[in-house]
């Protein structure tokens, strides 16, 4: 059974070593499935078969044509034009105005009201972007890096602490099936309860990172203008 | 009944023009690959069910083949450049927002109120996948609404989603196949090898003990899995139950949903969770593979240490 294992030092060290994903996912399924004594062809069927069922993943691309026609048509420009209006706008507020409504509405069962590709890409990425320009002038790469990548991080961790508050969500169906399995029965809304504590710790820790990148960012911008003869 | 065939019918079709838009593209020098790999995934979606589990398995290693080892070029459609969007966002104005909040607003609505459709007694909607067919009937509607007020067409919104979707190349299928890994993983009795490990090396003989493991464990299982749905039975059966419930008395309740959410924290920081950490490095054009996970790190970690303490705190009292 340890044997298994292997697989998962596959992928380790693919990932490390940046080789093309695709093939480390497909020989670490290979090696796992070998060393879990299938033969080849079974292993490529198991795969295969997994693959088929879980096609409704890759569904979610069906948003890219949307996206991109909003786009094409000022989407981005818009977001910005926007947020520069309103003014009282940092990087910072919007981030953390956004992780609040993201992760209040992701409580109330509404997980589809954001995401990466709907939410950040043309709306929230650019709107923090275009306050950072507006109050601290033309961004340098590393720092336009920074606030993308941040835009990404808050959705992410909005949604996950967010989400398990709600009852119907499919983790904490997952541990009340679970549980039942093992003969014990649990409310699906304690379940919910007990998750409030975590959620505020995940606004409250999240929330002071947003607040130290924001001031570095200003810093930063502060340091640069001095520098400048 | 409408269900999951239909949404990928639409699936299909959409991927099908891209794959087609991509052969046509001169400026890409690797067209003819890209116009067989969405072509393979249109393929996918239209006959995957055709085809047996060897067939999809084959299908999906010529696909990581092409993308590994002649890797995807980048095509590039015509597209407005940066004033003239100024200017389409100055003249539309709001209207941009309206189209594009319809997709989360048509989905959440859809997702609630197809389960209701009832005729002759019989769902029109298959009741366990409204969620996504609601997704697609969103994508039709914010097509649609884009037609009519701001003009784009549906030639030009399928250029526009090979910018994307060429823009993600092998990210977009990493994370289907990292869930097809999964199975295997699970299917090679990985979950319990990796269970069996953990209860055997860690010295879990004080209630502290007995909860850092655990949580701990949710999050690094959860890192090397990429979701934690499939860290949480083998970790709380391992641990969790025999040692924090049956030995020390600890509540079930609060156990299963801080240890859920400690294996969330591992989520965070690991590649193999690809739709949150991978996909949007490649849809924000990021340098940086990691640097999402690297922008998530320190609060996931910090996050782990007071969800520890909560359950340490909370777990034994109530």
């Amino acid at each position: 059974m340890l044997l298994t294992l292997v697989g998962v030092l596959v992928v380790v060290a693919g990932f490390a070593a940046r080789i093309n994903p695709l093939l480390v996912v497909a020989a670490a399924a290979i090696v796992t499935g070998l060393a879990g004594g299938l033969d080849l062809v079974a292993v490529i069927s198991a795969f295969g078969k997994a693959f088929n069922d879980n096609r409704f993943i890759s569904v979610a691309w069906l948003v890219l044509p949307v996206i991109g026609a909003l786009e094409r048509a000022g989407l981005q420009e818009r977001a910005r034009d926007f947020i520069v209006r309103l003014r009282v706008m940092t990087t910072f507020r919007i981030l953390i105005l956004y992780m609040l409504i993201r992760q209040l509405t992701a409580a109330l069962g509404l997980t589809a009201l954001g995401g990466q590709p709907q939410m950040v890409r043309p709306l929230i990425a650019p709107m923090a972007e275009a306050a950072a320009e507006a109050e601290l002038g033309p961004l340098a790469v590393p720092d336009r890096e920074r606030i993308r990548a941040q835009a990404a991080a808050v959705d992410n961790v909005a949604l996950f602490y967010g989400e398990d508050v709600f009852v119907a969500i499919g983790s904490i169906l997952l541990i009340k099936g679970f549980l039942q399995q093992n003969g014990i029965i649990v409310e699906p809304l304690q379940l919910s309860f007990w998750a409030i504590p975590t959620a505020i710790a995940a606004f409250a820790i999240h929330g002071v990172r947003l607040f130290l990148f924001g001031r570095r960012l200003t810093r930063g911008a502060a340091a640069e203008s001095r520098a400048r003869p | 009944m409408i269900g999951l065939g239909a949404v990928y019918l639409l699936a299909g079709f959409v991927f099908g023009a891209i794959a087609v838009l991509s052969a046509f593209d001169r400026a890409n020098p690797k067209r003819w690959v890209n116009a067989l790999f969405w072509g393979l995934f249109a393929v996918s979606f239209l006959f995957g069910d055709r085809f047996g589990d060897l067939g999809n398995g084959v299908l999906v290693l010529v696909m990581a083949a092409l993308a590994g080892f002649i890797g995807l070029g980048l095509g590039r459609p015509a597209t407005t450049d940066t004033n003239e969007r100024r200017r389409l966002a100055q003249s539309f104005g709001n209207s941009l927002f309206v189209a594009a909040l319809a997709i989360p607003a048509v989905t959440l609505t859809g997702s609630l109120a197809f389960k209701s459709i009832v005729i002759g007694g019989r769902p029109v909607f298959d009741p366990g996948q409204t969620a996504l067919i609601a997704f697609g009937l969103s994508v039709v509607v914010a097509l649609v609404l884009a037609r009519v007020m701001l003009r784009q067409t549906l030639p030009s919104a399928l250029q526009e989603g090979r910018r994307l979707l060429d823009m993600l190349g092998w990210a977009a299928l990493l994370p289907q196949m990292l869930a097809a890994l999964g199975a295997v993983f699970a299917l090679a009795g990985l979950g319990t090898a990796v269970g069996d490990l953990a209860a055997q090396a860690i010295p879990a003989d004080n209630r502290f003990a007995a909860v850092a493991a655990y949580t701990i464990g949710m999050a690094v299982f959860t890192a090397i899995m990429g979701n934690a749905f499939a860290a949480f039975p083998v970790m709380t059966a391992g641990i969790g139950l025999p040692l924090i419930v049956m030995r020390y008395g600890g509540d079930p309740t609060i156990m299963s949903a801080i240890g859920m959410l400690s294996g969330f924290c591992g989520t965070l920081t690991t590649p193999m969770a690809a739709n949150f950490n991978i996909v949007p490095v490649a849809l924000l054009g990021l340098e940086d593979r990691y640097a999402v996970i690297k922008a998530q790190l320190p609060t996931a970690l910090v996050l782990l240490a007071v969800n520890t303490v909560l359950m340490y705190a909370l777990v034994f009292r109530f």
